[in-house]
Order: structure tokens, then sequence, then C-alpha cells
């Protein structure tokens, strides 16, 4: 399996991402400037401020030639996985449904979180079973789910109760396209891969992935 | 040069800052009158900011050698040999009187400057901890203060991807009108990594890199950093430099990416004074002249004068010595990652900083006059013969030791910090093995399976009762925090926040602060990598508590045996451990009961202090004990209840005496726990006292029951109502 | 020719940041004061100002999330 994790000028976790999905196969850094998405068999858009969002999280990054290339990625069925910021564009980028909005409390937050699987029928938790609890860590400011007019949408994984870190609309952390393909979640599952930081819970996401046959 | 005519004298000089003497002085070394442009570079290099006049004199006390010692002081930041073909790269630098102007803006932009200082070495920026001190939350304004520095802090550091691992922060009177940020960056580098900032060969080019330039903090260096706040600080508002840390991003993954690809000579960043300081600092340790041409430096704003372009503070902005084959890729790479990349000048062989406009000569100086000749001050310290700070007020009428315990817990210097740390991102980066309250020091895991230790403090109170002993304490706390991670200290970084020096008292409290703390790096073996003063940090009812912050960082060779403070397993024996005599008097206590501050403070054993730091290390390395937690502010009983809420298990204590020995203060005091055996071999180092037993829900203590749910619950309700 | 776009939350989606504003204007001694949203004014000199409602459609806002209004 090889990972491609994009890199926007602004983003902050893209090597904590590659670092976390090289536990599970090969993961290279793909340049938003570029175009070319080297082969990979899945995409990760990850944390940070892309380019800085100062419009709207997410906004400008859509239009990065390299989101040009993941969004064809995606539609042809390829896994794409956004973490943080990188769901954020996911939803900006349409690839998912929804949007993120100011966090209720308006502050950043940083802590770990319980989760729990209420989909693992995705290419991203097929490690999971549902019902299972995950504690993986969240940090951002904008991060409460807004669900699309129509509430249409595949939620994957729900903050537990007492753990809605955001105001997130039915306690939703992450979500998935109809198809599947497309992942986006608000916690931090690279930063759960080491118990020498912290909770592995975040590995299964990797680990789920791994499983995708190449070229899926 | 431009007419002489208009040529500013005596009086413009004393308005920026500078004596008459001074500026009689410039012309002596000048042989003329200084222009407006040259007038304006001497006030700012010849301010406290940048000269240190009153204070260099008496850092010379400071040893900065030591084994592991790889740049000492006068380089952007320091650095210390971590193993492994590492070095670590650190400083501490206040922030603040911008921030008492505008805390947001002001948080954040020293959080950027000190993350420039560090990558400028060469160094990528790891962790970042910051050191806070505002007046008693009851005061609107502190809390306005508080609410906002911590947003600016998070602002910056989270969204350039470095963690904020750790910091402090201490609520007293005397802050109330003078806060202080003071913000720590480390960063890491191969050896081989490491860069100077000397300029050095004739003929280079000088780059400036980063953001457009604009008039922000226009004289701030000597405005804002050397005159006593007063009532027109509104004013001064447009003056602030705005953070933008997306560029600082940009400029630091670029300048990282240039040193990497050996694309540079040498790298300084802008900081206070702008390019002047820059330029000339870099002339100055290179042996070199330099030439900047202002026209070719882009401008954010049209109609800058060449005073004003020579001064700005704009941020996020880096200069760089580059040899002239290699200008072109530089450029390009500054292209790639769109941040502004300009040729302004070259580095001559003149000895002279020339400040040209499309050529013509508008300013020129010899270095040497700008960064050496700044005349030097003794201070005229004296002691106080009456008390310098009124009592603080009396918040705690409890009499009970269960009343006073919770009364503790909650009060705003003990509660708990996590309303301010769970804004900060602290895991970015993967390396953080130790959280804020996980252990004394954050700890940071390094390539290799080694981990860094890093902690941050400064007790201003404790300074205030006796500025030689509090700073001898400070040294101490962060040694004791690396001890119970684990890690032995490989260097110090100092940041030393004071009021006016031309004050007697507090020449005195300067002068013995720093005497303490050459005294007890001596002791430790620790040298001093580099650091920062900040004097006039004064409101109208006089100056702060003198506040030497300390950051030390450390090594443990196993980050899986990082230290932790919490109690982890029922049925371990609790000990008492090391050299510990505490007093009321001068604690967090006395304070709550709104006592006066004591003349002096107990004198100290640091040999033995030492001692026992070493022997908690060597077990805590060893595994060889479940937890260790130094004993600090509110005391014995406040680190077990501590010990307890970090481990979410009760204690069962068996404690004979009295109130002070529960809660009294003093340094050299460990809460250590494990099997009985093994804290008993402890006993052969050290004094040790095995006090109870971990296990059950509640803190049996002296006769009370406190459940440890209540506990948590008074000590993260403390300061939780200041962030609605 | 100079344009303005104001953009603000959507009526019915929670705005925290106006919320904040609406409860610290009383504290101050501003009463009466209802109904409080926070949004963003941006300003533009745009050539055809028949792109104006694209732009915002595609990225100076999200309708989904937020209204828009171009003052011309």
């Amino acid at each position: 399996m090889k990972f491609g994790v994009v890199r926007f000028p602004g983003s902050c976790d893209e090597v904590d991402a590659q670092l976390a999905a090289s536990r599970v196969g090969e993961a290279v850094l793909l340049w938003h400037g570029d175009r070319d998405l080297q082969g990979v068999d899945a995409v990760i858009v990850p944390g940070g401020f892309s380019y800085g969002d100062y419009l709207r999280v997410g906004a400008i990054a859509r239009f990065a030639p390299v989101m040009e290339e993941v969004v064809e990625f995606a539609r042809a069925g390829g896994p794409v996985l956004g973490i943080c910021n990188g769901f954020q564009v996911l939803c900006e980028a349409g690839l998912l449904p929804g949007a993120l909005l100011p966090n209720a409390g308006l502050r950043f937050v940083c802590r770990d979180v319980d989760l729990v699987v209420e989909d693992a029928a995705t290419p991203f938790t097929r490690a999971c079973t549902p019902g299972d609890r995950m504690t993986i860590p969240v940090k951002h400011t904008t991060g409460r789910y807004h669900l699309p007019p129509d509430g249409d949408v595949r939620v994957v994984l729900r903050y537990a109760p007492g753990h809605n870190p955001n105001g997130s609309e039915g306690d939703v952390a992450a979500v998935a396209s109809a198809a599947g393909n497309v992942f986006g979640l608000m916690p931090h599952p690279e930063h759960a891969v080491d118990p020498l930081t912290g909770s592995t819970d975040g590995l299964k996401v990797f680990e789920s992935l791994a499983r995708v046959p190449a070229g899926a | 040069m431009p007419d002489t005519a208009a040529l500013p004298g005596v009086q413009e000089a004393v308005a920026l800052g500078l004596t008459p003497a001074e500026y009689e002085l410039i012309v002596d070394k000048l042989g003329r009158a200084p222009n407006q442009v040259e007038l304006a570079m001497f006030s700012l290099l010849w301010s406290e900011h940048c000269a240190y006049k009153h204070s260099r004199k008496l850092l010379r006390q400071l040893p900065t050698e030591g084994p592991y010692l790889l740049m000492g002081p006068g380089e952007n930041a320091g650095a210390v040999d971590v193993g492994g073909g590492l070095a670590c790269a650190f400083k501490v630098e206040s922030h603040n009187h911008p921030s008492a102007v505008e805390p947001f803006q002001g948080a954040a932009t020293g959080v950027g400057g000190i993350l420039r200082d560090v990558f400028a070495v060469g160094a990528r920026p790891i962790a970042v901890l910051d050191s806070l001190r505002f007046g008693e939350p009851s005061s609107g304004r502190s809390r306005y203060l508080l609410d906002r520095a911590v947003a600016g802090i998070g602002h910056y550091g989270n969204s350039i991807g470095v963690p904020t691992v750790g910091g402090e922060v201490y609520f007293e009177g005397p802050y109330e009108q003078n806060c202080l940020i003071n913000a720590m960056c480390l960063g890491l580098a191969p050896h081989e990594r490491l860069t100077r900032s000397a300029a050095a060969g004739p003929g280079n080019v000088l780059v400036l890199m980063g953001a457009s330039t604009g008039r922000d903090g226009i004289g701030g260096a000597s405005v804002l950093a050397s005159a006593e706040l007063d009532e027109a600080d509104e004013s001064k508002r447009p003056s602030v430099q705005i953070g933008d840390p997306f560029e600082e991003k940009k400029v630091m993954e670029c300048c990282l990416e240039l040193l990497d690809r050996d694309l540079l000579v040498s790298l300084q960043d802008l900081g206070a004074a702008g390019l002047t300081s820059s330029a000339a600092e870099m002339a100055s340790k290179g042996g070199v002249g330099i030439d900047v041409d202002v026209a070719r430096v882009p401008l954010r704003e049209a109609g800058m004068e060449a005073f004003e372009i020579m001064v700005s503070e704009s941020q996020e902005r880096m200069l760089a010595v580059v040899e002239p084959a290699r200008v072109d890729e530089v450029l390009e790479a500054c292209a790639r990652w769109e941040i502004l990349g300009a040729p302004i000048g070259e580095v001559t062989a003149s000895g002279h900083l020339r400040v040209l406009r499309d050529g013509a000569v508008e300013g020129d100086v010899p270095v040497a006059a700008l960064v050496d000749d700044c005349p030097l001050y003794d201070l005229e310290p004296a002691r106080p013969s009456a008390p310098i700070y009124p009592p603080p007020p009396r918040t705690l009428d409890a009499t009970g030791p269960r009343e006073t315990l919770l009364a503790l817990l909650a009060s705003p210097n003990l509660a708990s910090r996590r309303p301010l740390f769970e804004q900060y991102d602290a895991i970015v980066q993967s390396r953080t093995v130790r959280r804020p309250e996980q252990a004394d020091a954050a700890v940071l895991v390094l390539p290799g399976g080694g981990a860094l230790a890093v902690s941050i403090d400064g007790n201003g109170r404790r300074v205030a009762c006796d500025p030689y002993r509090g700073a001898v304490e400070a040294v101490l706390e962060c040694a004791a925090n690396l001890a119970c991670a684990g890690a032995e200290p490989l260097g110090l970084t100092n940041c030393l926040n004071f009021g006016n020096p031309e004050r007697p008292h507090v020449a005195w409290q300067l002068s013995e602060a720093i005497r303490g703390l050459a005294d007890a790096c001596r002791a430790l073996d620790v040298p001093v990598v580099g650091g920062n003063v900040s004097l006039y940090n004064e409101g109208a009812e006089g100056p702060i508590y003198p506040t030497p912050v300390v950051g030390m960082v450390g090594r443990l060779p196993d980050a899986a045996r990082a230290g932790r403070l919490g109690f982890a397993r029922a049925g371990d024996a609790i000990a008492l451990a090391g050299p510990f005599a505490p007093r009321i008097a001068g604690s967090e206590l006395a304070k709550l009961r709104g006592e006066p501050l004591p003349h002096e403070l107990d004198d100290i054993d640091v040999a033995a202090v030492r001692a026992a730091q070493e022997a908690v290390r060597e077990a805590v390395r060893a595994g060889e004990i479940s937890s260790a937690h130094d004993v600090a502010e509110g005391g014995l009983a406040v680190a077990l209840a501590e010990a307890c809420i970090g481990g979410g298990v009760g204690a069962r204590i068996e404690l004979k005496g009295d109130e002070t020995r529960l809660f009294g203060e003093a340094p050299g005091g460990f809460v250590l726990s494990g099997p009985a055996g093994a804290l008993a071999a402890l006993a052969e180092r050290m004094p040790l006292e095995i006090v109870g037993e971990v296990g059950g829900e509640a803190l049996e203590i002296g006769g009370f029951a406190v459940p440890v749910a209540d506990l948590r619950a008074v000590w993260a309700g403390g300061l939780a109502p200041l962030f609605p | 020719m100079r344009a303005r776009v104001l953009v603000r939350p959507k009526a019915g989606i929670l705005d925290p940041q106006g919320r904040a504003v609406e409860r610290a204007l009383p504290a101050l001694g501003f009463d009466g004061v209802q109904n409080v949203h926070v949004g963003r004014l941006i300003e533009l000199d745009v050539d055809d100002p028949n792109q104006l409602e694209a732009m915002c459609e595609k990225l100076l806002a999200n309708p989904l999330i937020e209204d828009y209004e171009i003052q011309t």
C-alpha cells in the first residue's frame, strides 16, 4: 500500500500522517502545486492550515492543483482520508457532505476524546467492530460538524457521550461519502499510533486502509 | 549625504530615549552629528533592549561553559549536544510591553519571534513553552490579558505546527499593570547544521526573505521596551506588530530547506530594531561592513522613509548572506514557498553599515560604534530599608487542614492549568511523551529512543522575598522537575524580568538574582546558553515582583521510562524524600492569608539538593519507582493531592506534624511512590521518610480524608471560570 | 469598480461569536441588544461586477452555512 500525504504550505500534521502511514505501508508527500499523485493507492489530506485559512477553513485549498487530481482520484473510487483541516478541505471540495463551523466554545481545543464506531464497513474502519470505543486526540478551532440540509450522511464515528468537544450536531466526529471511499474526521488518528505518546487506537484507521487491495 | 541643515539634535535624541551624554558620544564616534536615519539606528541599538546597558556587566557572572555546550550566548539561540549527532537549540525571550498594550498580538508575535531565533540557527522548532504573569484574576484587566494572551500564543503556535508542551502561570498583584509574557522555544538540528549569524565574504549578497516591510512597531524597541507604561498606551496601539503565523510557517520551511541545501552563508532573524539590528549584528560578528539599499526592500506601504525601513519591526522576516552564485537558487526557493525574497545589499570590507537609497548614501555608521560602543552602566544597588511590596490581599479564612488544602488546590496559582493548555496543540510533530500535568517536565522523544525533558519556572514572589535565594530556587525547581522526569540538565536559558534598574532597590534585586542564578548554575554544573533581559517592568504602583524565569533542558536515555507525577499502583509505598525544611513564610498559604512577604528565605544546602535530585533521577531512569513529583507551591499536602489526582487513585498518609509540615514550602522535597524496598534503598542517598501507601479512593492525611474526585473537582474548577 | 461582500452565518445556524458579543454587551451596560451576528466584510475592486455572485458561490462564502450580500 502506497500512501500519498498532501502537503500545503500551511500543513502541520503532514509528517505525522506520513509517519503513521509508514507503519502499515509506504508513504510519500504530495506537493500542493503538483498534479502528480505518484501512483499512490490512497491519499491523505492532513491537518494544519493549508493556505492560512484566513478566508474560511479549507476554502482556498480545494482549488490547489493537487486537489483537482485528488477529486478525480476520489471520483474514480480511490480511498481519500481527510483529517481535521483535511476534512474541512474535503467538505469544501464537495467530496463529503456538510460543513465545519467554529467550535461552540470558540476556543481551540486539544484533548483526548472517546469515539464510538458506528460504521465498520468503510475502507477506513474495517479493522473495527461497530460499537468499538477508540481514544483519539482532537485539536482544532473549527470542528463543529453541520449536517447537510437533507441530513443524508454516512456517519462513521461519533463522539462518545460527554466527549463532544465542539458542539457537532449529532455528536458526529467522522463521515464518509455514500460509496465509502472518502472519509473525513476531526480527531487525529495519526496522533494515536504509538504507545510512547499515548493511545494507539488511531492505528486502526491505517490498518483498515492497508487491507484495501492495491488499485481498488 | 543629505543636506545637513535638517539634522536632528540632542533634543530629538532625548525624545528617542538617548541621554545627552550618549548623544555627545555618538557625535564623537562619528566625528559629526548624526542625521535622521543614523540617529534612529543609534537610538535603537543603544536602547536597553538591544544593548543591555544596565545588565551586561552583571550577566558576565553567569557560567557559559559546560560539557554539553555547543553554542553559547551571543547567537540567536544557544545549543547543547543531546547525543546521536543532534543539537538542541533553545532560548527564552520576553514580549512583556507589547503584550501589556495588545495581549493577543503581543503574545502571538512573542512566539513568532522566539521561533525565528531558533530556526535562524538552523534548528527545526520542536516545542514551545510559555511563562506568564498576570495580576490577580479578580481584576477584569487581568482576566482580559490572560484570555487574549493565551489565545495569541495558541493562534501562533497551533497554526505553525510547533507544539506548546508546557509552561507556567502565576497571578500576583504586582503584575496587574505590567503582565509578563515569556516564550521559550526548542529546536533540533544535526550538529553540522548549526548556523551562526556572522556575515562573511565581502561581495556576498544580503537577501531579505519573508514578509514585506511596513510601519509596524516603528520605534517599538526603544519606545515600547524601555519606557514605563502610562495612561497614554492607547495611542501606542498602531505601532504594535501584527503576527502572521502562515507567513512564518512558509519562511521557516524555506529557511530550513535553504540550510539543508547549504545555500546560505549565515542567517539572522529580524526582531527588535528590524533591519538595523540584524544587519549591524551580522556585520559586527563577522568583522565586516554591510550596505543596505532601502529602495530594494519590498514595502507594504508607499512613501516610507529610509529610517522607517531600517527600524520597522514587521514580523516574519529573515536576513541571509548568500554567495552571488547561489542567489538565484535562493530566490527560486522563496518563490516556491510563496514568500518574498529580495537582494537588498551586500557584505563589504568597510566595517561600516551604510544605508543607501538607489545607490545614494543616506547613512554611514561604523558597525563597531553601533554595536560595541554603547556605554554600559554600573548599577547602584541598595537593599531597601522598608518593604517594597504591600502584603497580598487576604483571601482565605479557613483554619482546618482539610479546608486549607481544598482552598489551596482551587487557588489561582495552584489550580489545574488545563483551561489554558487545552488551547494549545501539545502533540503535533509526534514527539510528546509527557504532556502538561502528566509529569513535572515536558518530555519529547528523540530519534533513537532517548528523550529531552524541559521545564520553565520562576516564582517571582519568592524572589521578591529574597532575590538571591529566590533565584537559586528557580534554578533548583527546574532541575527538580527534570529529575522527576528522569533527565539530567544540559543547559539553561533565562529571561530576567525586572523593574527600572535605575532605582537602587530594583538594581539590588537584579544584582542579587543574577548572583543567585550564577551560583546555582555553578553548583549544578549547568551552563547558561543564552537569554534575554526585560527591564522597566513597572506600573504606576511600582515594580513587578523581580522575576527571573529559568528554562532548563535535559536529557534522559530512554523515553519509555520518562517519569510520571501521578501515583500508579495501589500498595506502593509513598515517601517524602530530599533535604526538605518547609516554612510557611513566603508560601502560597501565607499569600492566601494576606501575610506580608518575609525579608529573606532560609539558606539552602544546594549540594544536598543536587544529591537528592541525582538520586531521584537515577531511580526514575532505572524504572525502580512508580512516580516522582517535586514538592513546590502549596507544600507537601498539595504535592500529595496532585499525585492522587494525576494517578486517579487515593493515598493513606501517616503524617506527624503541623501546618508547616503540610503546607510549608522549601526547595529539595520530593514525593515518590514505588515498592517499599526501592524507596528504602534510596534512603541511603538522601533523607527519606516513608509517609504512607497508595490505595483507596481518597487522600487520607493527618486525620482527615477527601475523595480524589473532590480534590480533582476543586482543582479543575479553579481557573475554568476564567475561560467561560 | 469597488464592491463589498458581506458574509454572515445563515439564519438558524449557531453563531457562537455572535452569541459571545450578545452576552458581553449587557455586561458593559449596553442593554437592549438582540440578534447579534458576526460575519466578515470583503472589499474588492472588480472589472466585472456580474462575476461577484459566482465568486461568492464558489469561494467567498460557503452557501451551506453562510448568506452573502453584494453591495456595489
